[in-house]
């Protein structure tokens, strides 16, 4: 028989409809900043807002919020990895 | 909780063994697109000012619309599988179904945004591409290939979330029984998340 989830806690309807509605304002305030044309700044903002919303999806869409640690331990591993990756090939781009 | 009915209906599933080895794709999948972004990232610092020169190029419009569906899409998918739990599976077969909707609105703008690209002359090694600067040559081709490579995830997790309204419709997905479900609906954001930056770096940064 299938373990049982009744205990665990995920988010109900209303939190699933206030982040898509923040997702949605965040989608507005991206492109409106891209507008105004900040030059190197525009590159952080719009990375700044687009890892929200990652973060958005993945802890409430994704229930990684309400997971047990180690999907969470897990999710640190893989981001950490991906940065060395990218760190690492951008010491080799800037200072070559 | 609904009781089985009889040892016949045992099954052993492990629920949380499932969702690792989901997550665990998932996390193959983030250092696929994640190599992508580093040569995205990587030319976009050695030729600024020609991927600012193809970043105008695209629409910005069709690009935050298809953002909306896909945003719209995860919502739909993450109410299916609360409303399975809840025991509501038709409001959950109903929002499976809008989220294939919203997929293929998806595709169909980008077939129409691709389509407009191609008739201009801008596809990787056409004569008008080839004639443009090295960096725009390179914005181009990874435009494609990014975008692409992101379209035929959103027609896979069409596929399989059409698989998973079979499963719902003849039971064997089931407010007991989701994961299936619930893994489908893990791959589905994160095609959501890809967008999210993809998005941003193609149309926006300019």
């Amino acid at each position: 028989m299938a373990e049982k989830h009744t205990e665990e806690h995920t988010a109900g309807y209303g939190t699933y409809f206030y982040v898509w509605i923040t997702l949605l304002l965040f989608t507005v305030i991206t492109v409106v900043v891209s507008l105004m044309h900040l030059g190197n700044l525009s590159i952080l903002t719009a990375l700044v807002i687009a890892s929200i919303k990652a973060l958005l999806v993945l802890a409430i869409f994704m229930h990684l919020k309400y997971e047990k640690m180690v999907f969470k331990v897990m999710f640190f591993v893989a981001i950490i990895t991906l940065t060395i990756f990218i760190g690492m090939t951008f010491i080799d781009v800037l200072y070559r | 909780m609904q009781e089985s009915s009889g040892h016949a209906m045992e099954k052993h599933v492990d629920y949380t063994g499932s969702k690792i080895g989901m997550w665990l794709f998932l996390f193959t999948e983030l250092i696929l697109f994640g190599g992508m972004f580093l040569l995205y990232s990587v030319y976009r610092y050695k030729h600024p000012q020609e991927f600012h020169a193809g970043a105008v190029e695209l629409d910005v419009v069709l690009g935050a619309f298809n953002t909306v569906i896909l945003l719209t899409s995860s919502m739909t998918m993450a109410l299916s599988i609360l409303a399975l739990r809840k025991g509501n599976k038709k409001l959950s077969l109903i929002l499976q179904l809008a989220t294939i909707g919203l997929g293929l609105l998806f595709l169909v703008n980008k077939y129409f945004e691709w389509g407009a690209k191609i008739h201009h002359g801008l596809y990787p090694g056409s004569e008008q591409i080839l004639q443009r600067g090295k960096g725009e040559i390179l914005f181009f081709g990874l435009y494609y290939t990014m975008t692409g490579l992101h379209g035929l995830h959103v027609l896979i997790g069409l596929a399989v979330i059409g698989f998973t309204v079979y499963m719902t419709q003849r039971e064997r997905i089931t407010a007991e029984d989701f994961v299936i479900l619930e893994n489908t609906g893990l791959y589905w954001h994160l095609v959501d998340i890809i967008w999210i930056y993809l998005f941003p770096l193609f149309y926006l940064i300019t």
